[in-house]
């Protein structure tokens, strides 16, 4: 059983590691996705799943009417007249023809989409084979957390309930999602994230979520499960990917009730002309009402509508962030504040040693030595970082040749301590930590001189207010002296391009709000050099809560992301709460959005992501609607010149006779729908800028454009329908 | 409150409501108008009446016709333009024609008095002012345009024996320039025109 | 003087008066509507009715009381026309029939003043004033309280409700309304509006005829029957009438006065929502259709086809001299733009195109400006609309003032715009679909034959499902067909939009304010105005073209 595939690098899973570098829309548009597509949108004729789609049914309601014209009218071919005009003989069919056709692009558009998803979807599915389980009889968590000797029962994965609690050892498969509650192993979580480097999972803290279908590489561990069968990470994943489980978005229900009344409109519109027109003996024939009606509801966007849906999904999925709803998509676009935790997303998620400042009288050296021997058993990128600079400036060497390598007992940093350093054999001590516990630890040795704690303030102060980080460092010797040498300064550093797409963010009217549990000194200088628009310092979970409170009290949408458990009620409380993949599940359950990366910065995107799926669909309504304008003019002065010849004034384009307007007309309405498809899965270009901005330059292309392109369409297509004989 | 009783008393104050408006609206206001109208444009109010000699002849607002019991145009009279308000200028029945642009009926009148014009006043068709063939509006157009006025003067003239310099002098006098100068059209008041017209006759004889 | 310096300068005449109204009174409004303190008069008639003038209602029971209070006014204006035998100044008029005085009675009530009857052969001055006048007032006043009611859905936060029906309708009527008609009431008789209680009056003509000179109270529901954008005249020909208009100055006096609140109400509006600027982008949407409705109409009028009236020399055909062509298509524009259906001259008889134009006025929704408080309600709806549109472009889940364009809101503004065209084009259709009905429409009811016939019967319905109340008046309408089918385009085309929009100001009121960031879809700038514009012209162009290219255009192109 080989259920471990490799990243497939298909067109939608290859900008996986990358995706903030790739255009949005992943994979090319090609014509070769047409044909693949093409048994999946003949399938979807089926009348019960066009149902659904009340502006399509229509149409196919038209085309299966107008098909029974055509096989009937050359039996009775008065019902060619229509308007006082003789229709030629291949007009009825020929309109038959465009209407299937027009109904099977709309299902192509949907399939072509939907087939995008697919084949991330084949290589979750494999995951999802069913396995055996190692279930525990009566876990108990107190006297046996490690479930060795438990009664083991084997189980089907598929019959794994909610609470059950497993064993997996090195080489199976999780077999459902769940937390760890004891052990620590490292898993290969590729098939999902594409990620081939395993990650590591342990019990407690925030990367104790394990999902099923991934592999254990090592170690052994206790697993509850945290989901129904059925249910899983991996089964909503290939629901989502596949549109299978997509619901209408709140947006998309709203459009599809504006589209779905403009439909009833000219449904009214197209069947009070028969009687009107029949007042003065120029009713149409049915079929031209019906190649009207087609061309006058909305079937461009209707066509494209779902396709968009999923394409926006599924741009989502390419950045490997999975949605578990599209109303969270939908909200991604509105929201108007952005929580941003400051590690990993403002800053380089650790801080580095810059400047080792010592106290007056203390040796530059000295400090410098100092720090390194406290950091050098700190495994810490900020301990490291303090290893790097004492070598670079030339302390290395010191301690290599000396004095102070020696054997010590490594004082790790503990949340009560605060500090880590090293405690020698002969009894001396070096301690780095926050100011006050280093000050304390030196106090307990014996009084610090009020001079000196003045001029530690005074470089704290100033180090905190440049954004960084002080660590104060503090020796004892082995006589019991203790003394404060001087000051590391840890700085943040500040991710590159930042501030440029926070002023993105404020042109798109979203303001920004920097999380961080540092001071309020170093929390204001790190947000001015990033350019956030406020900061929360020395934030608490509670803090953070109430932050998000306060805002959607003021009606904003927050948006935020989190991994560890005390995130999870912020999370769900935010309108938009991205969880880290590598967080609990708490955090996963809480949010309604996973990043698979686990990167904070994802939430850009996000947002423009949403946007962008709102703005296709608005712009393809407005271009839908506006192409109405000209079918009319190609339309009804063909329907009824035939009675009133001075109604062909309105035949603005010229075109050849009335059979051969209607056609283009059908045709055009037909084509465009193929035309547009790659724009629908690519979605409408978004820029960062005013909502006037976007607004004048989607009305000029889709509103305008949408009035003008038809009209040239139109009168080529019947220069070509003119050729035919008949017309 | 129960639905039933919330919508029975709303049914209630709705009644309510309406009498004591009806009675402020429909018989408080209009009878204060009527008391201000009558005491400070007491003319007016009472419809702009026109008497000789206390003989109630019309009203300088409600056009009449100048025709003999047939209907037919009395030469020495300035016509309005036609009617059609009931048999014509039945000032209890107020209508247009109705007829459309491209009507028929419409054609067939417009033509028949411009033939009738032409016949009676010598004038070219070309020279006949819309106003002259078209039916007004109400029916009681007390106005013509100055146009069709001086159209008539040598008919009008001819008829009474006056001298048509007289006639016409008359009618420019009688011309009613726009209000403010750009509100609405030049008109020549038929009825003043007239009752001028026949104070000058009998003057002069 | 060129009939274009004539138009400009009366047009500049109607913006500089409107202009300086506009901000006072729409400021006095918006505090009519808004202040906690009742006048002395109105605190007694709180009492009689039995009113607690500052407790607010839901909006299903704001609508509620509409019906009630519209219900009761059907019912009294209907009994009040059975019943005129017996009552004082009924000038010996018998009682009206009962399928009239139904189609009378919706028709006064929904602010339409459709009227299938000629006044002088039928209705008595009582008739008049208790039943018709009154309801000018009243009808005028339940449709700015429903605009009201909608623009406080806007400006409230977090609200159950959404105002006082009550409250509204007294506050409109006793401090708008009645104390501007009773001002112009006496202007209107300077200029010769008749105002008394006398029977005919025999008048002995100079040429050896008679005339009888009818009297009646004219000038008091002359001025309601135009502020009130209500329309239905006192006399048969209705402004046409001398006695209801009689002269070039009082032409424009009526013409203002049935401009007046709907001009002035955006302002309101923008003051109650907090943004003067929200006011003006409605006004400017508004003013926009005005001015290129009436030069359109006025070209194609001065224009003069069609082959009566390019054989009489001009377009005069029921229309007077003293108010001439452009006279008259600006009142024409204003009376169908305001959903007033007032007539200074017989749209009937106006150029194919002419004609064609006061139909596209009113199929545009009455929303340019509209009927008072109708207009604005109407043109926020459509607002919304293009909002929903608009806010996708941008990214966004829709927000127009702060408040989410939701599904619930789109539902109810999509059912609005429904009602008219359907009511419209299904009215008209069907008065050529049943064959019995069709017989007697063709054979009884139109006047003119061939395409101009049929317009009669588009502009009926167009008419009555807009609340307009114009007629192509050739059209004998006093049948059971019409009365019947008017009656019903009159009433759903009233009540169904009022219910989609106290729902809507329900759904509004109860949101909370989204606060305004750059990312928001600014709706005072001038592109929202040119969207807002394409979207009514979009809305009712892709409706009725189809049934206008039958009517109007087949007419004037041919």
């Amino acid at each position: 059983m080989s259920t471990i595939t490799e990243p497939t690098p298909t067109p939608s899973s290859a900008p996986s590691s990358h995706p903030s570098t790739t255009k949005t829309g992943g994979g090319a548009f090609s014509p070769k996705q047409l044909v693949t597509a093409l048994p999946g949108a003949l399938r979807k004729l089926d009348p019960r799943s066009m149902w659904r789609n009340p502006v399509m049914f229509i149409v196919e309601v038209g085309a299966a009417i107008t098909t029974v014209l055509a096989v009937v009218e050359p039996f009775a071919p008065a019902l060619r007249e229509s308007g006082g005009t003789e229709m030629a003989p291949s007009f009825t069919i020929g309109i038959a023809i465009w209407l299937w056709l027009t109904v099977i692009f709309a299902n192509l558009a949907e399939s072509v989409a939907e087939g995008r998803g697919k084949a991330q979807a084949q290589s979750l599915r494999a995951t999802r084979t069913t396995t055996a389980a190692q279930r525990v009889v009566a876990y108990d968590a107190v006297t046996d957390a490690s479930a060795e000797h438990a009664i083991v029962e084997e189980t089907a994965s598929a019959d794994l309930h909610l609470g059950d609690t497993v064993v997996v050892v090195a080489g199976e498969l999780i077999p459902g999602d769940g937390d760890i509650v004891w052990g620590i192993a490292s898993v290969d979580e590729s098939a999902i994230t594409g990620e081939s480097a395993p990650v590591v999972r342990e019990s407690g803290g925030d990367r104790s979520a394990v999902t099923g279908g991934t592999r254990v590489l090592s170690d052994r561990i206790v697993v509850r499960i945290t989901s129904k069968p059925g249910e899983t990470f991996v089964d909503r994943m290939i629901r989502l990917v596949e549109g299978a489980s997509r619901q209408k978005t709140p947006n998309e229900i709203a459009l599809n009730i504006l589209l779905a009344t403009l439909s009833i409109v000219f449904l009214v519109v197209v069947l009070t002309i028969g009687p009107i027109a029949g007042y003065s003996d120029a009713a149409p024939s049915v079929v031209v009402l019906i190649a009207l009606l087609v061309c006058l509801i909305p079937t461009t966007i209707g066509a494209l509508l779902s396709a968009i849906g999923i394409a926006g999904m599924d741009r989502l999925v390419q950045h490997n962030v999975l949605a578990m709803s599209g109303r969270a998509v939908e909200a991604a676009g509105d929201v108007t504040t952005l929580l941003l935790d400051k590690t990993g997303t403002i800053t380089y998620g650790n801080r580095q040693a810059s400047e080792f400042l010592p106290l007056t009288g203390v040796g530059a050296a000295e400090l410098a030595i100092a720090a390194r021997a406290s950091s050098l058993s700190d495994p810490t990128p900020e301990g490291k970082s303090v290893v790097d600079l004492a070598d670079r400036q030339g302390h290395g060497e010191d301690t290599a040749s000396g004095s102070m390598e020696r054997p010590g007992e490594v004082v790790p940093f503990t949340a009560q301590t605060r500090m880590s350093g090293v405690d020698y054999a002969d009894g001396s001590m070096v301690r780095k930590g926050a100011a006050s516990m280093a000050v304390e630890w030196v106090r307990s040795a014996g009084p610090v001189a009020s001079g000196t704690i003045a001029e530690l303030d005074q470089i704290v102060t100033r180090v905190s207010e440049d954004g960084g980080t002080p660590l104060v460092v503090a020796t004892r010797s082995a006589s019991g002296d203790a003394r404060i040498l001087g000051v590391i300064h840890l700085k943040d550093v500040v991710k590159t391009g930042l501030v440029e797409r926070f002023a993105d963010l404020r042109r798109m009217g979203i303001r920004t709000v920097m999380i961080t549990g540092d001071n309020p000194l170093t929390a204001k200088a790190i947000a001015a050099e990033a350019g956030v628009d406020d900061y929360l310092a020395e934030a608490t979970p509670e803090d953070k809560m109430a932050l998000i409170r306060r805002e959607q009290e003021g009606g904003n949408l927050v948006a935020m992301t989190g991994d560890g458990t005390n995130d999870a009620p912020a999370l769900a409380q935010a309108d938009v709460g991205v969880a880290m993949n590598t967080g609990t599940s708490a955090a996963k359950e809480a949010g309604n959005m996973v990043d698979l990366d686990s990167d904070p910065t994802k939430l850009i995107d996000i947002v423009r992501i949403g946007k962008q799926l709102l703005i296709t669909r608005g712009s393809l309504t407005t271009f839908s609607i506006a192409n109405d304008v000209a079918k009319y003019f190609a339309i009804i002065p063909a329907m009824f010149a035939g009675a009133y010849p001075g109604l062909e004034a309105l035949n603005l384009m010229q075109l050849h006779s009335p059979g051969s307007a209607i056609l283009s007309a059908v045709i055009f309405n037909a084509i465009i729908i193929v035309i547009l498809i790659p724009l629908a899965l690519r979605g409408v270009r978004y820029r960062a800028a005013s909502a006037s901005g976007i607004l004048g330059r989607n009305l000029l292309i889709y509103g305008l454009g949408g009035v003008i392109a038809p009209f040239i369409g139109i009168k080529l297509i019947d220069i070509v329908v003119s050729l035919l004989p008949g017309f | 409150m129960s639905p039933l009783r919330g919508t029975s008393r709303q049914y209630w104050v709705a009644i309510r409501a309406m009498l004591v408006l009806t009675l402020l609206l429909g018989v408080l206001y209009p009878l204060v108008i009527t008391v201000v109208g009558q005491v400070a444009a007491p003319a007016q109010a009472n419809g702009s009446l026109v008497r000789i000699d206390g003989k109630v002849v019309g009203s300088s607002l409600i056009g009449q016709g100048f025709t003999d019991a047939d209907g037919r145009a009395q030469p020495e009279w300035f016509q309005s333009r036609p009617s059609a308000a009931g048999d014509g200028w039945d000032a209890a029945a107020s209508s247009g024609s109705n007829l459309g642009p491209n009507s028929d009926d419409l054609v067939a009148a417009v033509g028949d008095r411009q033939s009738a014009i032409e016949k009676t006043d010598g004038a070219a068709l070309a020279d006949i002012p819309a106003d002259a063939v078209t039916a007004s509006g109400s029916g009681l157009d007390p106005h013509i345009s100055p146009a069709y006025a001086r159209l008539q003067v040598e008919r009008v003239a001819q008829a009474r024996d006056l001298p048509v310099a007289e006639v016409s002098g008359l009618v420019e006098s009688m011309i009613q320039g726009r209000d403010l100068g750009y509100l609405g059209e030049p008109t020549v008041n038929v009825l003043q025109l007239n009752i001028a017209l026949a104070e000058m006759d009998s003057g002069n004889q | 003087m060129p009939p274009l310096l004539l138009l400009i300068l009366q047009l500049a005449t109607l913006a500089l008066l409107l202009g300086i109204v506009y901000r006072p009174l729409g400021d006095y409004m918006a505090t009519v509507f808004t202040t906690r303190k009742d006048l002395a008069v109105e605190r007694g008639l709180y009492r009689v009715i039995g009113v607690k003038s500052d407790s607010d209602q839901s909006w299903p029971s704001y609508f509620r009381s509409v019906i009630a209070f519209s219900a009761v006014g059907i019912v009294l204006v209907y009994a009040v026309q059975r019943l005129q035998e017996y009552l004082p100044y009924a000038l010996g008029l018998p009682a009206v029939p009962e399928n009239l005085s139904f189609n009378t009675a919706i028709s006064f009530v929904t602010n339409t003043n459709w009227q299938s009857y000629s006044p002088e052969l039928t209705v008595g001055y009582t008739v008049q004033m208790l039943g018709l006048a009154v309801q000018n007032f009243v009808s005028a006043a339940v449709g700015i309280a429903v605009a009201i009611a909608l623009v406080r859905g806007f400006a409230r936060r977090s609200s159950p409700t959404i105002g006082n029906f009550w409250v509204d309708l007294f506050r409109g009527t006793i401090r708008i309304l009645l104390p501007l008609a009773a001002v112009f009431a006496v202007v209107l008789v300077v200029g010769g509006v008749i105002q008394n209680f006398s029977d005919y009056t025999d008048a002995s003509t100079i040429a050896g005829g008679t005339q009888a000179i009818p009297g009646g109270p004219a000038a008091s529901q002359e001025a309601i029957k135009l502020l009130g954008t209500n329309g239905g005249g006192f006399f048969n020909v209705n402004s046409a009438h001398p006695f209801e208009n009689p002269t070039g100055w009082t032409n424009l006096v009526e013409i203002f006065l049935m401009l007046v609140i709907p001009f002035a109400l955006p302002r309101t509006f923008g003051r109650m929502v907090g943004d003067n600027r929200q006011g003006y982008a409605i006004l400017a949407t508004m003013v926009a259709f005005f001015i290129v409705s009436v030069a359109a109409m006025t070209a194609f009028e001065l224009a003069g086809s069609g082959s009566a009236t390019s054989l009489a020399g001009g377009s005069m055909e029921g229309k007077e001299q003293r108010f001439g062509i452009v006279g008259s298509t600006i009142f024409g524009t204003t009376s169908t733009l305001t959903s007033t259906g007032a007539v200074n001259s017989m749209h009937d008889s106006y150029t194919a195109l002419g004609g064609g134009m006061a139909m596209i006025n009113m199929m545009l929704g009455e929303v340019a400006p509209g009927g008072v408080g109708a207009g604005l309600y109407g043109i926020l709806v459509i607002a919304i609309i293009a909002v929903f549109i608009a806010g996708l472009m941008v990214g966004r889940t829709p927000e127009y003032l702060g408040k989410k364009i939701g599904t619930r809101e789109i539902k109810l503004a999509s059912l609005y715009i429904l009602v008219t065209p359907t009511l419209v084009l299904v009215g008209t259709a069907l008065s050529f679909a049943i064959p019995a009905v069709r017989d007697d429409v063709e054979g009884t009811s139109i006047w003119n034959s061939g395409l101009h016939g049929f317009s009669e019967v588009l502009y009926a319905f167009t008419s009555a499902a807009n609340n307009n109340g114009s007629a192509f008046a050739g059209l004998t309408a006093n049948t059971p067909w019409f009365n019947t089918a008017l009656a019903v385009a009159m009433f759903l085309g009233r009540f169904l939009p009022i219910l989609f929009v106290l729902a809507l100001a329900g759904s509004l009121a109860a949101q909370d304010r989204v606060p305004v960031t750059a990312g928001t879809l600014p709706t005072h700038k001038p592109l929202f105005i040119g969207l807002l514009f394409g979207t009514v012209l979009i809305v009712s162009a892709l409706t009725y073209f189809p049934v206008l290219a039958l009517g109007p255009l087949a007419e004037g192109l041919n």
